[in-house]
């Protein structure tokens, strides 16, 4: 109890909820800022009613004991005490309600956007996608993250923000209305950026919906909020909130990458090209389950190793790649060069002898 | 109906006492043999619970992978939750069932003895069943407690098939332990006695079989329909085949929530005895705590969705069920209130049962509050799937419906073993308890606010103080536990004799019992007058 009163004590001075992220996050959209005033509401009301009713406990423990030659009463009723503590709390909530129903209200209300992003959850990485800007790519922990995990404490301080850094950030125009369509292309995960008060549920099959209005330029972090498996603690979310201007030459940019990304598709590449740009994707996108040697994690994770599909025809490799199988994953979302890169980089590395993919042939398979 | 037990009870009682040797257990259908095996059995998963507990503690006391694999995190977190609420925690509550309602309702035995002995024995193979999933290929459950499709479904290992047929056979031993309690408090209630001279723990049990009975099968039917998705072709939780993911959900909570009102309704109860045999005042507001108590059950089956407010539901089910859930507060804060008017103007001791009780009172009241705040839908955005969601329900579930366990325990031991505990020993152990188990999950608030989800194995480094006093006050909670364990079997071993009435202010029928409690507790049934007499609200 005496911690209690210490941690109690801690709580009451702000300047402590600053330095050590004792307290909710305000935030920088006008939903986060709403939901956190109704945190601060309840909790101070919480507070009160708590000093009132410890005290009052605190108060007879001390008088009230049979040590300090106290004297049992022996009333045991009263209707009048009984309707007094049913009605005023009553009143209470109903004042906590009245704000937490408006603000709710207002959260479900995504009619006002002006650009939208469709956020899509994998075992255990995040796909965005910019439906009107033609814009798709991945984001995954990044790797310096990965290597500290198992690794000193020394790597992991210098890794850049253990475990809450990417390799591709969501990028965001400032002082824009965003809305998130959210869904999910295996189990349930959920997207959550505490500072834009947006956390959402990731459905496979259904798609949700949340809004955000960031009001400042800077760099969020986030995480997947929902258990999704074996590596839900490593799917970070990063969002880059950046000026209008450096957005739209963001856009650009990608967009002639996306344009150059075609082109190469469309020639055939040498194998030695495709193993180096394969082993890279392969090491972002399958390394989790299959191990960056290729040994898996039987018996759910099968090896690349020696696997009778990796040595055998391209046709049944290319479609367990892209239409995934019970656990395994699909992965439809990478562009052609990727995964004839991926999938040549399985034939040919750990060992195994199997055929080159080329990228038409992934255009064709699909 | 009543008399005609009576007298066979008293008829049987001629002939068998408790059997000698082993056998005395396997077979036994007596309410304190069986009470026993109940309550060492969740005693005992208490402890594994408790070890695995402290697995994931040891993983989260530094940032980094130290010790696991984090599938095999994912595994511990799952099994201690699974083991705590349906091994432990439930069980316990059983356990004290059989032992303390024919001995506080004037019977003889339960109503249904042999059942009774049934539902005990099913309990040991449901909970091998699910412990020996972690020696199958592809290791045990990793979906969390509440494991939600599709992660335990069409991702889920093999073994998923022997948790869903533990979960049925835990499923037909509460519902029959449930059965057997309506119909023992119904039944073979001493005739003089009415429902509202009932002590609150016979009432607390009587509406908590009610919940479970209608809880279960609920359960049941979740976990049949993950079976037959996973076996049999179906599509109930699977968008491609025209199912539903978030209908698992629903399904589940609409069991769940009541559930964790299983858990607590008999505390309330267990409670109610402690603070007024203390206090040496009869307890306030009696029939409120009856309406209260049966207000919270009804509203327990329609809260269900408050655990799902980030799934897309529709901005009037929100708010539905955010007006729903606050309500709850109201005849929870009853309770408390009673409680405090009960002590109020008293004469206070504080013997290990008390301290358990008082500090319940407390510690359930803080994780009230949170729960409160998680009520408000638009703060839970922030709240949910984050240590805060962890740090309340362990003060509602640790420091309530177990510590009501443990004041239970030191309360009515002298009755069980006609023994005394040590009462020197217990005073070090509840502040031992008290104060590490402050400092496991007071902190956890602070993690979950400042934006650390649940069920992970490793964080970013700002989470790292807070996680290690977590996990030291881990360590000293669950170190705790092996004085608790030399207390009682000392105190079985070695205790001094106790009186039959040990504590002074106790009212109550089993009191009127020998010291240690005969083997057929109410032969004759006890009078009006005795009933009148022992009643704890007069
Ligand atoms: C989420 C974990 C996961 C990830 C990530 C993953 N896989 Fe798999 N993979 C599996 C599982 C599980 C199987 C076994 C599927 C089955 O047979 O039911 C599998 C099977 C395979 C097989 C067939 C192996 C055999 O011998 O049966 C290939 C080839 C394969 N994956 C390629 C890939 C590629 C390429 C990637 C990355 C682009 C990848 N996987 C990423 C889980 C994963
Ligand atoms: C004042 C009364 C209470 C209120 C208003 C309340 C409210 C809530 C809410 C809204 C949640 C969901 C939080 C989230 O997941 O985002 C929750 C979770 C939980 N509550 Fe309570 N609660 C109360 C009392 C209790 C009691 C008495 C128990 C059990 C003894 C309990 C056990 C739990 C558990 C186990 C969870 C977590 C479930 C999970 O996700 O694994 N709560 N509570
Ligand atoms: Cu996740
Ligand atoms: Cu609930």
């Amino acid at each position: 109890m005496k911690k209690l009163v210490i941690a109690f004590g801690l709580l009451f001075s702000f300047n402590v909820f600053a330095e050590y992220g004792l307290n909710m996050t305000e935030g920088v959209t006008s939903l986060s800022r709403d939901i956190y005033g109704l945190h601060m509401m309840v909790f101070w009301v919480s507070v009160v009613i708590a000093i009132v009713v410890f005290g009052a406990m605190l108060y007879s423990l001390y008088m009230h004991r049979q040590s300090k030659g106290a004297v049992a009463a022996n009333f045991h009723e009263s209707t009048k005490a009984e309707l007094i503590w049913t009605i005023v709390p009553m009143i209470i909530l109903v004042g906590m309600a009245v704000p937490a129903s408006k603000v709710l209200i207002d959260l479900e209300d995504t009619s006002k956007a002006q650009m939208t992003v469709k956020i899509t959850g994998h075992q255990w990485k995040w796909q965005y996608d910019y439906p009107e800007e033609g814009i798709s790519f991945i984001s995954n922990l990044s790797q310096d993250s990965k290597d500290a995990v198992n690794g000193t404490d020394a790597d992991r301080e210098n890794a850049n923000h253990y475990l809450l850094d990417v390799d591709n950030r969501l990028v965001l125009p400032v002082d824009t209305s965003v809305r998130f369509l959210i869904t999910s292309n295996d189990v349930i995960h959920n997207w959550w950026v505490p500072d834009f008060g947006v956390k959402q549920d990731a459905n496979p099959g259904f798609i949700n919906d949340a809004w955000a209005e960031i009001e400042e330029i800077g760099t969020y972090r986030g995480q997947c909020a929902e258990l999704c498996g074996k590596d839900h603690g490593f799917m970070p979310i990063v969002v880059d909130v950046v000026s209008k201007e450096d957005y739209k030459k963001w856009v650009a940019k990608k967009q002639s990458e996306a344009a150059a990304a075609a082109v190469s598709a469309t020639k055939t590449w040498g194998k030695n090209e495709l193993m180096t740009k394969g082993k890279g994707v392969y090491n972002t996108n399958c390394a989790a389950c299959h191990k960056a040697d290729g040994s898996g994690m039987p018996p759910v994770f099968p090896a690349i190793k020696g696997s009778v599909i990796a040595n055998g025809s391209a046709a049944a490799h290319l479609s367990i790649v892209l239409n995934g199988k019970g656990a395994m994953p699909q992965f439809k979302m990478l562009g052609d060069s990727d995964l004839a890169a991926v999938i040549t980089y399985e034939r040919n590395a750990f060992g195994n002898t199997g055929s080159v993919v080329q990228p038409s042939d992934i255009k064709s398979a699909r | 109906m009543t008399t005609a037990t009576t007298i066979e009870a008293t008829h049987d009682d001629h002939h068998h006492g408790p059997e000698k040797g082993l056998m005395r257990w396997v077979k036994t259908t007596n309410h304190k043999d069986i009470g026993s095996l109940y309550m060492w059995f969740a005693f005992t998963m208490l402890l594994v619970g408790g070890a695995f507990a402290m697995g994931i503690r040891a993983e989260l006391l530094q940032p980094g992978l130290q010790l696991m694999e984090p599938q095999f995190f994912n595994q511990l977190t799952t099994m201690h939750g699974l083991i705590m609420v349906f091994g432990a925690i439930m069980p316990a509550f059983v356990g004290l069932g059989n032992w303390l309602i024919p001995m506080m309702v004037g019977a003889p035995d339960m109503a249904l003895p042999r059942m009774n002995n049934w539902s005990f024995w099913i309990l040991p193979f449901a909970g091998g069943i699910l412990l020996s999933t972690f020696f199958m290929e592809g290791g045990a459950p990793a979906f969390g407690w509440t494991f939600y499709a599709p992660l335990s479904t069409t991702f889920a290992p093999d073994s998923t098939d022997f948790f869903i047929f533990a979960v049925h056979l835990l499923g037909f031993s509460s519902i029959m332990g449930a059965i057997n309690i309506i119909a023992t408090v119904l039944n073979m209630r001493a005739p003089e006695m009415k429902l509202m001279d009932m002590p609150l723990f016979v009432w607390t049990w009587l509406i908590t079989s009610f919940l479970l009975i209608g809880a279960m099968p609920v359960l049941a039917g979740a976990v049949t329909m993950m079976l037959t998705d996973r076996n049999f072709g179906t599509a109930f939780f699977d968008a491609t085949g025209g199912g539903d993911p978030v209908l698992f959900q629903h399904i589940f909570w609409f069991f769940g929530h009541p559930e964790v009102y299983i858990m607590i309704l008999p505390a309330f109860g267990v409670v109610s005895h402690i603070i007024p045999t203390f206090a040496r005042k009869p307890l306030f507001g009696y029939s409120s705590m009856v309406y209260a108590t049966a207000s919270i059950a009804f509203l327990s089956y329609i809260v269900w969705a408050h655990h799902m407010f980030l799934t897309g539901m529709p901005v009037a089910g929100e708010l539905y069920f955010m007006y729903a859930t606050m309500l709850i507060a109201v005849p929870t804060g009853v309770k408390v209130f009673n409680w405090i008017s009960t002590m109020w103007r008293g004469s206070m001791t504080f013997e290990a049962p008390m301290l358990w009780a008082v500090s319940f009172v407390f510690l359930f009241t803080i994780g009230g509050f949170s729960g409160l705040m998680l009520g408000i839908a638009p703060a839970d955005i922030q709240y949910h799937d984050t240590y805060f969601v962890v740090a309340h329900f362990h003060y509602v579930l640790v420091t309530g419906a177990l510590w009501s366990i443990i004041a239970a325990t030191f309360y009515w031991l002298p009755k069980w073993t006609g023994k005394m505990y040590n009462e020197k020993l217990a005073k070090i152990h509840f502040w031992w308890a008290v104060i590490s188990v402050n400092v496991l999950f007071f902190p956890q608030h602070f993690l979950g606010l400042a934006g650390m989800p649940r069920r992970i194995p490793d964080y970013s480094l700002q989470f790292a103080d807070f996680n290690f006093i977590s996990s030291i006050g881990g360590f000293a909670f669950g170190a705790s536990f092996i004085l608790l364990t030399y207390i009682v079997i000392d105190c079985i071993r070695n205790g001094k004799p106790a009186s039959s009435r040990p504590w002074e202010g106790a009212k109550g029928l089993e009191w009127t019992l020998e010291p240690k409690a005969q083997y057929h507790s109410f032969n004759t049934p006890p009078s009006r007058k005795l009933i009148k007499a022992e009643s704890q609200h007069s």
